[in-house]
């Protein structure tokens, strides 16, 4: 390609700031104002998420994923909920800083959100191609006409047979894998560079959560966008991510590439999970992690994960373990983290 | 109408310590029936509401004609997708439905023909333990009313004190102290609730116990504990379960034969090991290859069913498969009914395809 050398250096010197992530969470803090007090559903969360890359934010119910996710859209209901400090900076602009109006603009748009449950996310006295066209109307003032021709366009791109007929069917008319392509549509409307993906396919079956997530690498492909996917199934995060970030008791316990988490957990939790998993020609005993999770109001003033804990030393009751780098793209909150995988 | 032949059989031989496929709670002799629960050509149809006076004329084909036995100890898997009619042949087996068709047989006795008077002490003998933990306890009631009642209903107390004993030591089998007693099921996690609902079940001394996907909505460290629970109650107590499940890969943990059903029908049946190691109906394969595995290194392989579920109102001629099966054969799928038959004769493992594969 001969390109004027003026415009070579413009994108040189432009491939720098892409080298930097597009989110950086850091120091998240969100809590929850209860009849027992107040608890704090995430307590101190920092990650990134790459350009056009895929993070899974992994752990248990309660343990604060889908708050970080809501979070990061300025969607957690106020109250009883608050972000109280830290910062989410898309492309550098911290959105817990922006007015209402200037998030707004972000959500649906640069931003947007999938959920677990199509029939509940979705409104029953719409067309689905009504909803769809919405995001578009709004953000980009586009006319009737054509807001629905790219709601078609858009329903044909998530593989909904005959989009043209299809468009003016409701949610109800739909079966369940279905409305979840319905809602990729809309959460893809504005083509948004980081999609919040919060259990995409918890709520269906097998071979219809194969067709969605391949549909969603696809996409993620084609239009080259970031994902933030939030799972509990240790399954999809080894098939679909590049990166994870394990979530216990509203807390990151570890952080590492895809790869070296399975291959070498380096925190006890992170471990047990993966070790409570069925194998096939295992025994017949599963490992298990013994015990529950820490109640939020209650949390002991050591590691939260202590009480359930093989490798917990006195120490471990004291003091909470910091979360610190351990190689350059691995980061654990555990003080044996070096014994975890030996 | 005598029942089949398998249903008196005498029991083979007690399998060595290291078999786990096998059941291991027959003893050597035990000149009982093989079979301890099963249905013979069973099926169940659900009316669909709507048209005139609610009344469609429409049928859901839930369970369509399946025969399947779950032998004295053992562990019997269903997998399936939902609405694949996998609960509904659940509780057909424990009568809880009433078949539309078919025979349901238990110990060698006929449920359907059974008059209610003797249909309750078999009762005894079957439980169900449910999905939801959080909607299948009273939360009106404390843990010793809800774990005692059925011993009061059966009488298998004899003072306050004999029942107090008895679901002390209940709670305990389930891993659950007994000052849990008086407390109410919203004052415990999911993974307890289910203990609770499981020492529920063990009540009345069952043999044959109905697992209904009891470990779905349950957290990932909690369900492992569960199902090492179950396994453990099952040697010690020579339980049997049909274990109803979408996770396939719990199923082949726990189970020792297992059956595939797809659109109210049973597509592959075989011992566990077989099936996963060599699978011969192309659902099967597909939701295998579908089902995620927890391994980055693995390739992930690209065999991803076009289309939905059809649905159970209308089920497609033939095979109920072939809208969306890659080894569709034109003019005999579309057409003919393939029966569930062994991959040779007399095998265990046993298909209802017209175009198996066959390594």
């Amino acid at each position: 390609m001969k390109a004027p050398s003026g415009r070579l250096h413009k994108v040189v010197s432009r491939a720098m700031p892409d080298e930097a992530p597009l989110l950086r969470v850091r120091d998240l803090v969100t809590s929850f104002r209860t009849d027992a007090g107040t608890l704090r559903a995430v307590d101190g969360v920092s990650f990134d998420v790459p350009r056009a890359g895929t993070v899974a934010l992994v752990g248990e119910s309660g343990c604060g994923k889908s708050v970080t996710a809501l979070s990061i859209l300025r969607l957690v209901a106020s109250p009883p909920g608050r972000i109280e400090s830290g910062a989410i900076e898309l492309e550098g602009k911290d959105l817990l800083k922006m007015t209402e109006r200037e998030v707004r603009e972000v959500r649906g748009n640069a931003v947007s959100m999938i959920f677990q449950e199509p029939m509940t996310s979705l409104n029953p006295v719409y067309t689905v191609g009504w909803q769809i066209a919405e995001p578009v109307r709004l953000h980009q003032r586009k006319s009737r006409r054509d807001a629905r021709a790219r709601a078609v366009e858009l329903l044909r791109l998530v593989g909904i047979p005959e989009p043209e007929t299809s468009v003016d069917s409701y949610p109800h008319q739909l079966s369940g894998g279905q409305r979840q392509r319905v809602m990729i549509a809309m959460a893809l409307a504005c083509e948004p560079k980081l999609l919040l993906a919060d259990e995409p396919t918890t709520a269906l079956d097998v071979t219809i959560q194969a067709q969605i997530l391949e549909l969603l690498r696809e996409l993620q492909k084609r239009l080259s966008m970031s994902i933030l996917l939030i799972t509990h199934d240790l399954g999809v995060v080894a098939e679909n991510a590049e990166h994870v970030v394990v979530m216990y008791a509203g807390r990151v316990v570890e952080s590492a590439p895809v790869r070296d988490l399975f291959a070498k957990p380096m925190h006890p939790y992170t471990r047990g999970l993966l070790e409570s998993i069925p194998r096939p020609g295992k025994h017949r005993r599963l490992r298990t992690i013994e015990g529950m999770v820490p109640d939020l109001r209650r949390l002991p003033p050591g590691c939260r994960f202590a009480d359930r804990c093989a490798l917990r030393i006195e120490r471990c009751n004291r003091e909470e373990p910091p979360l610190e780098q351990t190689s350059p793209a691995r980061r654990s909150a555990c003080f044996r983290s070096a014994e975890v995988s030996p | 109408m005598t029942p089949p032949d398998e249903l008196f059989q005498p029991a083979p031989k007690a399998p060595g310590p290291e078999e786990r496929k096998e059941p291991p709670s027959v003893p050597p002799g035990d000149a009982r029936p093989r079979t301890l629960a099963a249905t013979e050509r069973v099926a169940k149809y659900f009316p669909v509401e709507g048209g005139w006076f609610g009344r469609s004329g429409r049928f859901v084909r839930a369970v369509d004609g399946v025969s399947i036995r779950v032998r004295r100890g053992e562990t019997m898997g269903l997998v399936g997708e939902s609405g694949c009619g996998k609960s509904t042949l659940g509780r057909l087996m424990l009568r809880l439905l009433d078949p539309t068709f078919g025979r349901v047989i238990y110990d060698g006795q006929d449920l359907t023909t059974v008059s209610q008077r003797d249909l309750r002490p078999l009762r005894r003998r079957m439980q169900i333990i449910f999905q939801d933990p959080y909607s299948s306890l009273n939360p009106r009631m404390t843990v010793r009313e809800i774990v005692g009642e059925a011993i009061r209903i059966h009488k298998l107390a004899k003072t306050r004190a004999d029942e107090e004993a008895r679901i002390a030591e209940l709670l305990e089998k389930v891993g659950m102290r007994a000052d849990a007693m008086d407390r109410y099921p919203h004052e415990f996690s999911g993974g307890q609730r289910q203990r609770i609902g499981i020492a529920r079940a063990l009540a009345v001394e069952p043999e044959f116990i109905v697992c209904d996907e009891p470990i779905s909505a349950l957290d990932v460290s909690i369900q492992a504990q569960i199902v090492n629970l179950l396994v453990e109650l099952q040697e010690t107590l020579g339980l049997s379960y049909l274990f109803v499940s979408h996770d396939l890969k719990v199923v082949e943990h726990v189970s020792n034969r297992v059956a595939v059903m797809y659109l109210g029908k049973i597509v592959e049946q075989a011992p566990a090991d077989l099936l996963y190691a060599e699978p011969r109906h192309p659902y099967t394969r597909a939701l295998l290859a579908a089902a995620p595995q927890p391994d980055p290194e693995r390739k992930r392989v690209r065999l991803v069913l076009e289309g939905d579920v059809p649905s159970p109102i209308d089920p497609p001629s033939g095979c109920a498969f072939h809208p969306r099966c890659p080894r569709v054969v034109k003019g005999t799928c579309d057409k003919e009914v393939p029966r569930l038959e062994g991959t040779s004769p007399g095998a265990e493992h046993r298909v209802a395809c017209w175009n198996p594969h066959t390594e």
